[in-house]
C-alpha cells in the first residue's frame, strides 16, 4: 500500500517537472499563452482599480457639493459606531467581565473587527445597491463602459464619511492595546495589523458574495447585512459568550472567526474555541485569499446569470 | 464593409410566473427569434417595433450586456458577449431614460470622467468635446449640475458623453422620448450631421416615427422577436399595402368622383379625397381627374407611416 | 376618515408586495436576535436581576426589540425619505394644494406600513426566538392586548418624531445629516442597544424620560408585566403625552412650512 503510494508520487513528480525536452513544443507553445492569461487578468485588475479610483473621486466631488451634510454624516457615522461601544461600556458599568473577558480585552476584539469592517465599508459600502440597479436597469449603463463592473459597482456611492467608523474602531483598538496585559513578542505584534487587513479582505469577500446573490434575489440586500453588520457585531464579543454551534458556524461555514477571533485570542493568550490548534491564528491571510476566490466565482456566476436573463 | 453582423441570433428567456400560491409556471419566451441583418459602416438605421417586440433585447446583445442564446453576432469584428469591455471602447450607447451623467456635478465633470475612463488622448478629447458643445448647444450648460438640466438638455448631454471616445457605432434607445419639439429637432439635426460628417454608424430604436422619417433611409421592423421588414422607408408602404391620398379641390360641390384608378373616401363641400395604392404613380390619376372634372387645386398626401406599421402588426397578429 | 383608511390599507399592501425583502429582513432580524440574546445572557449570568429583569426577561427584551425594530422604524426605513424627497423636489406644493391633511395623510400611510412590519417582520423573529430561547412571554391574553395598545402608542410617537425631522427639509438645503443624527438618537435612546433600565444614574433618568423610550422600552415593560394597574395607566399617559406634544409640534411646523411654500409660490 505504502509502496504504491510512493511510486505514484514519484511518477507524478516526474510527469510534471522532471522531463526536460519532453513535449517541449507544446510546453513552449502554451507558456506564452499562459503568460498572456495572467497578464490579461493583471491588466483587468489594474484597469478595474483605475476605474474604481476615477468613480470614487467623482463621488467624493459629488458629496462635497453638500458640505454641511458631509460633516454631519461623517459625525453620525462616527457616533453610530461610538454608541455601539458605549453600550458595551454601559454593560461594564454593571460587571467586571463578560464571558470571562475584561473590558480591555473586549475593546481589543471590538476595535480590531470595527477597523476591519470600517475599511471594507469605506472601500465598497454601497455594493449592496446592486439589486436596486438591476431592478431599475441602471446596471446596464455600467456594463457598456470599458471597465469591470465589479470595480464600478464597488465604487458606487463611495463616501469618505465612512472614515468615521474606521476612526472610531481605531480609537477603541488603541484603547484596547494600551489596556490589555500581553507579553508582546514580534510575532504577536505582527499578528495585529495582519488580522485587521485580512479581516477587511474577508469582509470584502462577504460583501461581494452578498452582492452577487442579489443578481438572483434583487430585494435581498438585507441578507447581506446579517453577515456583514451581524458578523461584525458578533465578533465584537468573545466566543465564550456564544453557543458552541454558533461558533462552529462562523468558523467553518461563514469563516468570520478568522476575521478577528483566532488571531486576537492568540495575542491575548486565551484558549481557542472548539479546541482549534494554535497555528490557525496565522491562517487569516490564506482564508482571506480563499474567500476572495469563492466570492469571485459567485460574482462571475451572478453576472453570467444576469447577462443571460437580463434581470 | 459590414460593421454589424447578425446571423440567426436568438435570445430565449425562461420566465417564471407565480401560478397559485406555491406552484410556479415556467414559460419559454423567445424574445429574439432568429434575427439576421447587416449594417454597413456609415449607415443610419431605424429599429422599430411595439413594446416587448425584442428591440431592447437586440440592442443589449449588440452592446454585450446580454449573451445571445444562439446564432452569430459581431460588432466591428468583436463578439460582444465575450469581449464586452474591449467593445465598449468602440461603441457609444445612449439609453433614453437612464442618464449616465453625474447627478450632482456640473456636466463637464461627467465628460472629464469619460475622458479618463475611455483613455481618450487629450487633443482628441478637446476636439470632440468642442464639436459636441458647439453642435449640441451645450456651451452654457457645462457648468450646470446635471440635476438642474431639463430633459432635453440632459439628453443632449448624454449624447455628447457617448461620443467623446469616437465610437464607430452609436446605439440610441429612444433618444427623443419625452422631449419637446425644439429639443427633438436639435437632437435629430445633430444626429444627421454626425452621420454625414463623421460617418458614424447609427442604430436607433424609437417610438417616434418622425425620428425615422427624418433620419433613416433604412428601417427594420421587429415584432414578436422576428424581423418583419428590412429595407428603405419608402418600401414599407408597399409591404404594408398602404394607400396615398389625392386631395382634389373642385370648382364647386359635385357628387363623388368616379374613376377605376382610385376610390373616393371622403367628400367635404367642393373638396374630395381619393385613395390609391401607394405603389402606383399619381400621374395617371391626376390626368384622369383633371380630364373629367373642373379641378382648382390638388395635392398628394403620403401615407401615414404609423398607420402602415399598425396595419403590419395587425396582419401579423392574425395569421 | 375613510380616505385615510384607504391610504393605510394601500400602504400595507405596497409593503406586502416585497416578499423577498421581507424574508431577507426576517433573516437579518433573527441573526441579530441570536447574537444579542447571547450577549445579554452573558451579562445577566453575571448580574442576575440586573435592571429588574431575570435572564429570560432580558432575552425576551432582545427579541421584542427585533420584532419592533422595523415597525417603529428605529433605524429608519419609514416614509421620511419619501417626504423629504417631495419637499426637496417641490412636489410637496401639489400635496399641500390637495384637500387632505398632510400630517394625517402620512400618518395613515405610516400606520399601514407599521402594521405590515409588525406582522411581516415582527411575528416570525419573535416566534423563532421563542423556539430557541426560554422567553418570558405572558399567558394572559389581556397582557398581550395591553402590549398591543402600548405598541400602537409607540408607533404614534415614532411617526411624530420622524415627521418633525422630515419637515426640517423645508429649511435645510440638505437634511441627510439631521436625519442620520435623529435615527441615531432613536437607536440609542429607544433601548435598542441596551435596555434603558440598566442605563446608569442620570443618563438612565434622562433616557427613560425621552420620547424614544415610548417605542420599545415601555411596550416591552408592559409585556413583561412591569406595569400593571395604575402603573400601566401611567405608562400609557407617558406615551400618549409625548404623542400629543410631538404631533402638535408637527402641526405647528407644518403650518409654518405651508406658509413658506405659499409665500414662495411653490
Amino acid at each position: 500500500m505504502g509502496a504504491v503510494g510512493a511510486v505514484g508520487t514519484v511518477g507524478a513528480v516526474g510527469a510534471v517537472g522532471a522531463v526536460p525536452g519532453y513535449d517541449s513544443d507544446s510546453a513552449s507553445a502554451s507558456a506564452p499563452a499562459f503568460g498572456r492569461g495572467i497578464r490579461a487578468r493583471g491588466g483587468a485588475m489594474a484597469n478595474g482599480l483605475r476605474a474604481y479610483g476615477l468613480i470614487a473621486a467623482m463621488w467624493i466631488r459629488s458629496t462635497m457639493t453638500y458640505r454641511a451634510s458631509f460633516v454631519m454624516t461623517a459625525l453620525a457615522s462616527f457616533a453610530v459606531t461610538a454608541f455601539d461601544f458605549i453600550a458595551i461600556l454601559l454593560m461594564f458599568s454593571h460587571v467586571d467581565a463578560l464571558g470571562g473577558y475584561t473590558l480591555g480585552e473586549i475593546a481589543f476584539l471590538y476595535g480590531a473587527v470595527s477597523t476591519s469592517f470600517g475599511l471594507t465599508d469605506l472601500a465598497m459600502g454601497s455594493i449592496d445597491r446592486l439589486g436596486r440597479r438591476v431592478r431599475d436597469g441602471t446596471l446596464d449603463t455600467l456594463l457598456v463602459r470599458p471597465a469591470p463592473v465589479l470595480a464600478q459597482i464597488a465604487a458606487d456611492r463611495f463616501a469618505l464619511r465612512r472614515l468615521g467608523r474606521i476612526t472610531q474602531g481605531g480609537l477603541v483598538l488603541g484603547y484596547g492595546l494600551l489596556t490589555i496585559e500581553v507579553d508582546w513578542s514580534p510575532l504577536k505584534v505582527l499578528t495585529v495589523p495582519l488580522m485587521v487587513l485580512s479581516g477587511a479582505v474577508i469582509f470584502g469577500a462577504v460583501f461581494v458574495a452578498g452582492a452577487a446573490f442579489q443578481f438572483w434575489a434583487q430585494d435581498a440586500a438585507e441578507v447581506q447585512n446579517a453577515f456583514t453588520y451581524g458578523g461584525s457585531t458578533l465578533l465584537q464579543y468573545p466566543p465564550t459568550v456564544f453557543a458552541r454551534d454558533l461558533v462552529r458556524g462562523v468558523t467553518f461555514v461563514v469563516p468570520l472567526a478568522f476575521v478577528s477571533w483566532l488571531p486576537a485570542l492568540y495575542v491575548l493568550g486565551r484558549p481557542y474555541p472548539l479546541d482549534l490548534p494554535q497555528w490557525t491564528a496565522f491562517t487569516p491571510p490564506l482564508v482571506a485569499a480563499g474567500c476572495c476566490w469563492l466570492a469571485g466565482l459567485a460574482w462571475r456566476a451572478g453576472l453570467r446569470s444576469y447577462r443571460s436573463t437580463g434581470s | 464593409m459590414d460593421l454589424i453582423e447578425l446571423d440567426g441570433v436568438e435570445k430565449v428567456f425562461d420566465v417564471r410566473r407565480r401560478a397559485g400560491l406555491v406552484r410556479r409556471e415556467k414559460r419559454r419566451v423567445r424574445a429574439v427569434d432568429g434575427i439576421s441583418f447587416r449594417v454597413a459602416r456609415g449607415e443610419m438605421v431605424g429599429y422599430i417595433g411595439p413594446n416587448g417586440a425584442g428591440k431592447s433585447t437586440t440592442i443589449k446583445m449588440l452592446t454585450g450586456i446580454l449573451t445571445p442564446s444562439g446564432g452569430r453576432l459581431r460588432v466591428a469584428g468583436i463578439d460582444p458577449a465575450r469581449e464586452r469591455t474591449r467593445l465598449a471602447q468602440r461603441i457609444g450607447v445612449v439609453f433614453g431614460q437612464r442618464t449616465t451623467l453625474w447627478w450632482d456635478l456640473p456636466l463637464k465633470d461627467s465628460y472629464r470622467l469619460m475622458h479618463r475612463m475611455y483613455r481618450i488622448p487629450d487633443a482628441r478629447f478637446r476636439e470632440n468635446l468642442d464639436r459636441c458643445v458647439e453642435l449640441l448647444d451645450l456651451g452654457e450648460l457645462l457648468d450646470v449640475p446635471v440635476r438642474q438640466l431639463s430633459l432635453g438638455q440632459r439628453m443632449r448631454g448624454d449624447i455628447a458623453a457617448a461620443l467623446l471616445h469616437d465610437p464607430e457605432v452609436l446605439y440610441l434607445d429612444e433618444p427623443t422620448i419625452g422631449l419637446d419639439v425644439v429639443s427633438k429637432a436639435k437632437v435629430r439635426g445633430f444626429l444627421r450631421d454626425l452621420n454625414a460628417e463623421q460617418g458614424t454608424t447609427v442604430l436607433l430604436t424609437t417610438h417616434d416615427l418622425q425620428d425615422i422619417e427624418q433620419l433613416c433611409r433604412r428601417v427594420m421592423v421587429i415584432d414578436h422577436g422576428r424581423l418583419m421588414y428590412d429595407g428603405a422607408l419608402a418600401g414599407l408602404h408597399e409591404v404594408g399595402e398602404s394607400e396615398r391620398t389625392l386631395v382634389v379641390d373642385l370648382a364647386r360641390e359635385l357628387p363623388p368622383v368616379v374613376t377605376e384608378l382610385a376610390r373616393t373616401v371622403r367628400v367635404e363641400g367642393p373638396r374630395q379625397w381619393l385613395a390609391f395604392p401607394a405603389s402606383q404613380s399619381a400621374a395617371p390619376l391626376v390626368a384622369a381627374v383633371a380630364d373629367g372634372y373642373p379641378v382648382v387645386d390638388l395635392s398628394v398626401r403620403e401615407p401615414d407611416i404609423e398607420a402602415v406599421i399598425a396595419k403590419m402588426y395587425a396582419e401579423r397578429a392574425e395569421p | 376618515m375613510r380616505l385615510y383608511g384607504v391610504v393605510a390599507a394601500g400602504s400595507f399592501r405596497r409593503y406586502a408586495t416585497y416578499r423577498v425583502a421581507t424574508a431577507a429582513g426576517v433573516f437579518t432580524n433573527t441573526v441579530f436576535g441570536f447574537i444579542m440574546a447571547y450577549t445579554y445572557t452573558a451579562l445577566w449570568d453575571q448580574r442576575p436581576q440586573l435592571g429588574g429583569y431575570d435572564v429570560s426577561q432580558a432575552v425576551t427584551y432582545v427579541w421584542l426589540g427585533q420584532a419592533l425594530l422595523m415597525a417603529c422604524a428605529m433605524m429608519g426605513g419609514g416614509f421620511e425619505d419619501e417626504l423629504v424627497e417631495r419637499i426637496r423636489s417641490g412636489d410637496i406644493a401639489v400635496d399641500l394644494s390637495r384637500p387632505v391633511d398632510l400630517q394625517l395623510w402620512w400618518l395613515a400611510g405610516d400606520m399601514g406600513r407599521a402594521f405590515f412590519h409588525l406582522l411581516g417582520r415582527g411575528v416570525i423573529p419573535l416566534g423563532l426566538g421563542a423556539l430557541a430561547f426560554d422567553l418570558a412571554l405572558p399567558g394572559a391574553s389581556l397582557t398581550w392586548l395591553a402590549f398591543l395598545a402600548a405598541v400602537t402608542l409607540g408607533l404614534l410617537v415614532s411617526f411624530a418624531l420622524r415627521f418633525l425631522v422630515a419637515l426640517l427639509a423645508f429649511w435645510l438645503m440638505d437634511g441627510a445629516g439631521v436625519t442620520q443624527i435623529s435615527w441615531l438618537a432613536g437607536l440609542f435612546f429607544s433601548g435598542m442597544l441596551l435596555p434603558l433600565n440598566i442605563f446608569p444614574g442620570a443618563l438612565g433618568e434622562v433616557a427613560r424620560a425621552l420620547p424614544w423610550s415610548a417605542l420599545l422600552q415601555v411596550p416591552a415593560d408592559v409585556l413583561l408585566g412591569k406595569h400593571t394597574g395604575w402603573g400601566l395607566a401611567g405608562a400609557y399617559a407617558f406615551q400618549a403625552g409625548w404623542a400629543v406634544v410631538l404631533l402638535g409640534a408637527g402641526r405647528v411646523l407644518q403650518t409654518m412650512a405651508t406658509r413658506r411654500v405659499v409665500v414662495q409660490g411653490g
